[in-house]
């Protein structure tokens, strides 16, 4: 297939993966996070781990949309959609969400409850557009990817004037979550997260640009290198971070140039930037409550915006305390570190969303990787 | 044709079926022997019993059941008629029987347009035919709008084994070889391909087709170096391979580079965000075959226009957890797990 095949050659990857192994340095431990969910399935579904020597060392950071929505954003939902005029569009990957008390927006759905999954934003649209007598609400998730979609949907209702659509708005940002990271005590004082650099972001940063992410590279001193999400990206990233560690550099390297310009995705800031603004803070499972992290609409178009439309409590609901999905979100401990994984949490029966999304450290290790724990199992 | 057919003729152009096709009086008899048996005519249907004789020689039978739910209903290369046909086919044949006889059930929805009716009739018919498998007994209910989803169709084949073969999943053994009968993912992208939410432009098709025939070439050549044949589809090739390997306590080590994927499948799978792997087939089969007769079974096969692409995709491994592992054609190594929550809803 051409413009993938390429990223996944094989023989190109064992050259690489000869090459960190020659540049690493054997007596130094290189730790990197990759922050997106897409790299951590890219690694495991590829078994890069196998292609790299053992100082090199992937941390799975908290770049799952799904994995770090708190459970009382997931029990709101449910509750919105329990009401009888509410039909709540949702991408697919939510429906097995656990909510607190072991509900999920699938069983909520066959418990009656109108929840239809949809591909895209418009596809919501249309079904507001052709049932009137519906309040069709959209579960807005994920990072700046998915933000200019949710506000075309948003502009298009307003211009269509559309009094039977909202948005449940979870939109959240990259740079405000790698700084909370970086400034937690587990890096900056306790020393329980080694991190030597990032793997930065590739669909976000089409949109955002590399920007963003010089003031990592500066304030904190971390080199950052963007990478697409592609097999071969991710081990030519991590080349390159091997070498700006060797070299003692912090810069803000851009593997991912077919995609990335520094100044991102002009038209799509703009659409942002038109319907949204900053909450003042937005709580993140595993890192909690992060200043100008989330996003919500502008008053000009809180028409559209379900938590103005309806009574949605803020639900202070708390992870099975044996749920180590939080840790694992900072790196601090690994899948195999929580007493959950794999016995109490699988796919099937996942207690902590980690073990939901496909992108999620959890479900990644369970579904390619664990039959390297098999002395452990 | 011992009914008499109902005077006023069917409007098959222009009518739906209603409640009365279903409530055992005349509308109903109107469809079974209008649009059914002309359909699947047969020596065994015209007869118009409610059950079917039929001879039986001496040897073991292999019975089965199928419900179909496809949507859409009608998709590139194919329809739930002759889905039906071929899945229930295939699910007979791979005992390493040879299939005699289906009989159909139909639950139709009240509403439903008799000219997509007669449509799916007529590919069944079609299909049998060409499989040289008829369809000797039905059934045809009638449930009121909203109850169903146009047309779910439930079919049973029995079929009859040949003496000293004997294939079940528990047969799989260290060192057996892992044959794949052809390119995998087809019948999921294509039926994917016409969901009303996701439609894009795709010319793949649906494998669905009968393998007796293939397997018959397999049965000839192998005999019994056949442990075991699965059809995987739903859950795909992943599923089979998982099932197989619980039922055998074994595990697999497969080569990501030996399994045939068309280039287009591949395509819209990474578009979509699946994987191949686990994408439904209607016209595939996986065998595990003792080693030293791999290569003679994979060459008959290839023999077999259904079996061009026939490959040996890995073997089996002892291992008490069960893991289907992959060599990953970028050089590292995965688990391919059981398909969690559902990837496709409602392929067949």
């Amino acid at each position: 297939m051409k413009h993938t095949d390429e990223y996944r050659d094989g023989r190109l990857a064992r050259a690489v993966a000869v090459r960190i192994t020659r540049e690493a340095d054997p007596a130094a431990e290189y730790h990197f996070m990759e922050f997106c969910g897409g790299h951590t399935h890219a690694i495991s579904r590829y078994g890069i781990a196998d292609l790299l020597p053992g100082n090199v060392r992937m941390i799975h950071g908290p770049g799952c949309p799904v994995c770090v929505l708190p459970v009382g954003r997931i029990d709101a939902a449910i509750h919105l959609a329990e009401r009888p005029e509410v039909t709540l569009c949702t991408y697919g990957d939510l429906m097995r969400v656990p909510g607190s008390h072991g509900t999920s927006l699938l069983k909520a759905k066959a418990a009656g409850a109108d929840i239809r999954m949809v591909y895209s934003t418009l596809d919501a649209l249309r079904i507001a557009e052709a049932e009137a007598d519906r309040q069709v609400v959209f579960f807005a998730i994920g990072f700046e990817t998915t933000a200019p979609p949710t506000a075309l949907a948003v502009k298009l209702a307003a211009a269509k004037k559309l009094a039977n659509f909202t948005i449940y708005c979870n939109h959240v940002l990259t740079p405000p979550a790698i700084r909370n990271i970086l400034e937690s005590p587990d890096v900056r004082e306790l020393g329980r997260v080694r991190i030597d650099g990032f793997i930065g972001p590739a669909h976000v940063s089409t949109v955002i640009g590399s920007q963003p992410y010089a003031f990592f590279a500066e304030e904190f001193e971390k080199p950052v290198v963007i990478a697409g999400f592609e097999p071969l990206d991710v081990m030519q990233a991590i080349l390159m971070l091997v070498r700006q560690v060797n070299d003692g550099r912090c810069q803000v390297e851009n593997q991912y140039a077919r995609a990335v310009k520094p100044q991102g995705n002009e038209k799509a800031k703009a659409e942002v930037a038109e319907i949204f603004e900053l909450r003042k803070s937005f709580e993140w499972r595993g890192l909690g409550h992060v200043p100008y992290s989330g996003l919500r609409l502008k008053e000009a178009y809180a028409a559209f915006d379900a938590e103005r439309r309806f009574p949605i409590a803020a639900i202070e609901a708390h992870d099975n305390p044996a749920c180590e999905c939080g840790a694992i979100l900072r790196g601090i401990k690994k899948p195999t570190g929580c007493k959950l994984f794999g016995t109490a949490c699988t796919p099937e029966t996942p207690m902590g969303s980690c073990m939901v999304s496909a992108e999620g450290a959890c479900a990644a290790h369970w579904s390619y990787g664990r039959f390297r724990d098999r002395e452990a199992l | 044709m011992t009914i008499k057919a109902y005077k006023r003729r069917l409007d098959i152009k222009d009518g739906c079926v209603d409640l009365s096709h279903g409530s055992g009086g005349r509308a109903m008899s109107q469809l079974i022997s209008g649009l059914f048996y002309e359909a699947l005519d047969n020596k065994w249907l015209r007869r118009g019993n409610d059950q079917s004789a039929f001879e039986v020689s001496g040897g073991r039978l292999v019975m089965t059941t199928d419900g179909y739910v496809v949507s859409p209903l009608f998709f590139p290369g194919g329809n739930i008629g002759s889905l039906a046909v071929h899945g229930t086919i295939n699910d007979v044949a791979m005992a390493g029987a040879r299939p005699l006889f289906l009989s159909a059930g139909f639950i139709l929805e009240e509403g439903f347009a008799l000219a997509d009716l007669k449509r799916i009739a007529d590919s069944m018919g079609d299909a049998s035919r060409a499989a040289g498998v008829p369809v000797i007994t039905g059934d045809t209910k009638v449930v009121e709008r909203g109850k169903a989803d146009g047309v779910f169709i439930t079919t049973t084949g029995v079929g009859v084994v040949p003496d000293g073969l004997d294939l079940s999943a528990e047969k799989a053994r260290p060192e057996d070889s892992v044959i794949l009968s052809g390119t995998i993912g087809d019948h999921g992208v294509a039926v994917m391909s016409k969901r009303q939410n996701l439609a894009f432009e795709t010319h793949i098709l649906s494998d669905s087709a009968p393998l007796h025939g293939l397997v018959a070439v397999m049965v000839e050549s192998g005999g019994q170096a056949l442990r075991v044949m699965r059809d995987p589809t739903r859950g795909g090739l992943a599923a089979t391979l998982n099932e197989l390997a619980q039922q055998s306590n074994v595990g697999f080590r497969i080569a990501e580079e030996a399994v045939p994927v068309k280039p287009e499948v591949a395509a819209a799978c990474d578009l979509l965000g699946l994987d191949p792997l686990y994408v439904a087939n209607e016209g595939k089969l996986v065998a595990i075959v003792a080693p030293e007769a791999a290569k003679k079974v994979l060459a008959a096969m290839r023999a077999h226009p259904l079996g061009r692409d026939a490959a040996i995709i890995g073997k089996v491994i002892a291992d008490d957890h069960n893991f289907v592992q992959m060599a990953t054609s970028f050089g590292g190594g995965r688990i391919v797990d059981w398909l969690s929550g559902e990837q496709l809803p409602r392929i067949c």
